[in-house]
């Protein structure tokens, strides 16, 4: 049976996983073990220490609170990493979609073997938080491997969103933008951290609406075994809408800019 | 920079050839000044974080116990954050920006066929960083202030703090960046740049780490949070004067490696 | 007159350049040219000897004497992230000159290098021949007593060059002292008053081109090409023709004040070349005769 083309891009792209692996890998851990130990652990004593918050979060210690979202921050955060620059370079500096789009592959393929390898970047990040939270007593669950997968799910809501963005743009002046004016506000208002509960009222709607917060919910829910099935069916609802467009762009935008 | 003042005087010796330095600055500027729009976003990152803070951690930790009083905890984190930030700019402005300068575009070379020196070049640079701090902080400033959490006219102290942290990493950062060999290195600056930024005592106080305090002490981020947040407390120790201690060595040592290696690099 | 330049730049050799003089360094790639522009710029300590820029040391002066030189790299070293305009004037600030001044200069200069056009764009976006002008602009901001240039038209198409070597004789005619490398032994004697011929890092001649001319090579030059491999074998038939033989791979150049003499001559032994051709004595005969190869290998 012959691989399909995407799988093919995929191949690649995995060249380029070869050389850097050791350092990706070593970062992909260090970084959820770090934020885990320094805000789940270390703002988490102070948290814990005060009754009222113990009972905004739901009676659970902090860290049990903060896990699940670094699950979901963790594939934005690398949708975003590895969306941006590497994107538009495949375009403009490195020449590596046009030698693909010089094969066979049409753009769709194109950009379906360009979500396989943000799966393989994100499953590395995400694992690397999965492993982290494994460890410890607050946050082992067997909720952490539908998590992992909420988590990728809306991690894929990013890179389509933030690819699509990075290929219709010629320069890559509004990249530092994005990161800190999307990425970056929702990373810290989007219910990874604390509560939007406790977000001002004209905030609150907003972050309702973020693919963020679905996943943050969603991997929370799994991991907690809070999640009924109406909440499971409305996030995956919510993420599958933001998730479509994205996608739709991303293929419109790769078949402009390589077959014009 | 005047000739008279201290810092010229402990000043490593190669520094002393440094003519004009500003220069340097005067040609970063030109080129931001066709992209403000960086420097102006960099406004809103502290804004978020200051509000997150206040709204989401002030929340659910309410006040923390520092230097023998009980101070609400968005007080307590905001210093912190303001150094963090310094820190963060520098080591962003010294490290990839002066790698693709020194590697790739060649601007240095051209530098050096004009009266400016290697000194120049690494002191420029470090000026330049410290600039770009300098506005950063001041928008912080700006935002601790529209959000209410100025308590005093001790917080224009943080300003110099932060200039001094942006100094001490820049150095740093410079020094470091001249050993790098490609651009996979840099995917270990957040590698340190992130354990100092959870760890320097930024979200909890030195207290919180019991027996490991002495490793929270080796971070030189501690030493700028430490300060930033006496000075803008108006808590006067004789603390801090280790802090502006430990940070004007870090600040000599990474200063007079930058130059030396700049000098060996493009000097050939 | 002045002395400008008096350094022992190479194995010992002194080099006076005067004023509204132009100089070139002449050799192959590798020969050394660079680095010797590269310590002459004192921008590369000297490893060993002794070398003197406008009567100064460069190991401390570097900085003095940086400030009365022109330089133009051979690889250009634009500021990309800057306009064509700016580059200009943020380099005259490198010397300290007024920002008035410089804006001045830059338009000026420009005017003069013909890219008055360009000021505001990328300078991506200017051809290699733009670029290089640009630099040549670059390099006379602080009205350099002195203007360096590295292998100036290396790279650059027949077209581009005549630009080029149009404003270089301008400049020559406005007193600008140049000192210039160049494998091209057409460049040389367009632009250089003398010239030294350099190889595998010593002078091997010195003089004017018509003097290195006169002095290594005869008034005109004959060239037969005997066919691939055929060159060698007709050497002993050709021997008494003109003053001297050369045989290269692909002809034999006889080298003879009167070129179609020696023609004839080869025609009454009976050879019968498959082309042949008379033309006057260049620079690149000079190099052959000193260093038994040519230059552009």
């Amino acid at each position: 049976m012959a691989t399909p083309a995407s799988v093919r891009v995929l191949e690649m792209q995995m060249l380029l996983l070869k050389r850097i692996w050791k350092t990706n890998l070593t970062l992909s851990f260090l970084q959820p073990l770090l934020f885990f130990l320094g805000m789940g652990l270390g703002v988490g004593s102070l948290v814990n220490d005060r009754p009222s918050s113990a009972e905004a979060l739901g009676g659970i210690p902090y860290a049990s609170f903060l896990g699940p979202g670094l699950l979901a921050t963790t594939a934005m955060l690398t949708a975003a990493g590895e969306s941006l620059w590497p994107v538009l370079g495949g375009f403009k500096w490195d020449g590596t979609y046009e030698a693909m789009a010089a094969t066979r592959l049409t753009a769709a393929q194109v950009v379906r073997g360009q979500f396989l390898w943000l799966g393989v970047r994100m499953g590395i990040a995400v694992g690397g938080v999965a492993i982290v939270l494994a460890v410890h007593p607050d946050t082992r669950s067997w909720g952490i491997a539908p998590a992992v997968a909420a988590a990728m799910l809306c991690g894929l809501v990013f890179t389509a969103w933030i690819t699509a963005w990075a290929a219709s743009r010629e320069y890559d002046t509004s990249f530092s933008n994005v990161q800190r004016l999307v990425i970056t506000p929702l990373f810290l208002f989007g219910g990874a951290f604390y509560p939007v509960d406790s977000l001002p009222d004209v905030l609150r709607p907003i972050a309702w609406v973020t693919p963020l917060w679905h996943g943050v919910e969603m991997c929370r829910g799994f991991m907690l075994h809070t999640l009924g099935g109406v909440d499971l069916a409305l996030h995956t609802l919510v993420l599958v809408a933001w998730l479509i467009p994205g996608w739709i762009l991303c293929d419109r935008f790769f078949a402009k800019r390589l077959y014009r | 920079m005047s000739r008279d003042t201290l810092m010229w005087r402990i000043a490593p010796p190669i520094l002393r050839t440094a003519r004009r330095p500003q220069r340097v600055v005067e040609r970063n500027a030109i080129v931001y000044r066709r992209t403000p729009m960086v420097l102006i976003s960099g406004f809103f990152e502290p804004l978020f974080y200051l509000l997150s803070i206040r709204i989401g951690f002030g929340a659910l930790i309410g006040d923390v116990d520092f230097a023998g009083r009980s101070i609400d905890y968005a007080q307590f984190v905001a210093p912190a954050l303001m150094a963090s930030s310094a820190m963060n700019g520098a080591v962003y402005d010294s490290t990839m920006n002066i790698y693709f300068k020194l590697r790739y575009s060649k601007t240095y070379d051209a530098m050096l066929a004009s009266p400016l020196g290697a000194a120049d070049v690494a002191l420029g640079e470090i000026m330049w960083a410290m600039l770009r701090g300098f506005i950063y902080s001041v928008s912080f400033l700006v935002c601790l202030v529209v959000l209410g959490m100025a308590e005093s006219w001790w917080v224009l102290a943080a300003l110099p703090a932060c200039m001094l942290i942006g100094l001490a990493f820049a150095a740093v950062g410079m020094a470091l960046t001249t050993y790098m060999r490609s651009w996979a290195d840099f995917d270990w600056v957040p590698a340190v740049t992130l354990p100092l930024f959870l760890f320097s005592a930024t979200f909890y106080p030195l207290s919180s780490y019991g027996d490991f305090g002495w490793i929270v002490e080796l971070s030189p981020l501690y030493h700028g949070a430490a300060l930033v947040r006496g000075v803008s407390l108006g808590i006067a120790t004789w603390g801090m004067v280790a802090h502006v201690a430990v940070l004007s060595a870090l600040a000599a040592t990474g200063l007079s490696v930058a130059a030396r290696r700049v000098e060996t690099l493009l000097l050939k | 007159m002045k002395r400008f330049g008096d350094f022992e730049a190479v194995k010992g050799i002194d080099i006076d350049v005067s004023p509204g003089e132009s100089f070139g360094f002449l050799g192959p790639n590798g020969a050394g040219k660079s680095s010797t522009m590269r310590m002459i710029a004192a921008v590369s300590p000297v490893s060993e000897g002794v070398l003197r820029i406008f009567g100064l040391d460069p190991a401390h002066d570097g900085s003095a004497i940086r400030n009365r030189l022109g330089v133009v790299p051979q690889a250009d070293n634009l500021d990309g992230e800057l306009t064509p305009l700016d580059n200009l004037i943020i380099y005259g600030r490198y010397f300290d000159i007024p920002r008035s001044e410089c804006i001045a200069r830059a338009r000026e200069l420009l005017d003069f290098v013909q890219l008055s056009d360009r000021s505001a764009g990328r300078v991506d976006s200017l051809s290699g021949g733009m670029k290089r002008r640009l630099t040549i602009a670059r390099g006379l901001m602080n009205r350099p007593e002195m203007l360096l240039l590295d292998e100036p038209t290396t790279g650059l198409d027949p077209q581009a060059r005549h630009v080029l070597w149009d404003r270089l004789y301008r400049l020559k005619q406005q007193g600008v002292t140049l000192v210039l490398t160049t494998h091209y032994m057409d460049e040389a004697e367009q632009l250089c008053d003398r010239l030294v011929v350099m190889d595998a890092g010593r002078i091997a001649a010195e003089g004017s081109p018509r003097e290195l001319i006169t002095r290594y090579s005869t008034r005109e030059v004959l060239e037969l090409r005997f066919g691939a491999g055929q060159n060698a074998d007709q050497e002993s038939s050709l021997i008494g023709i003109g003053e001297r033989l050369e045989v290269l791979a692909d002809r034999v150049l006889v080298y003879a004040d009167d070129g179609e003499a020696a023609l004839r001559e080869v025609h009454n032994r009976g050879l019968q070349p498959e082309s042949s051709l008379v033309r006057r004595s260049s620079l690149e005969d000079v190099f052959l005769r000193l260093t038994g190869r040519s230059l552009e290998e």
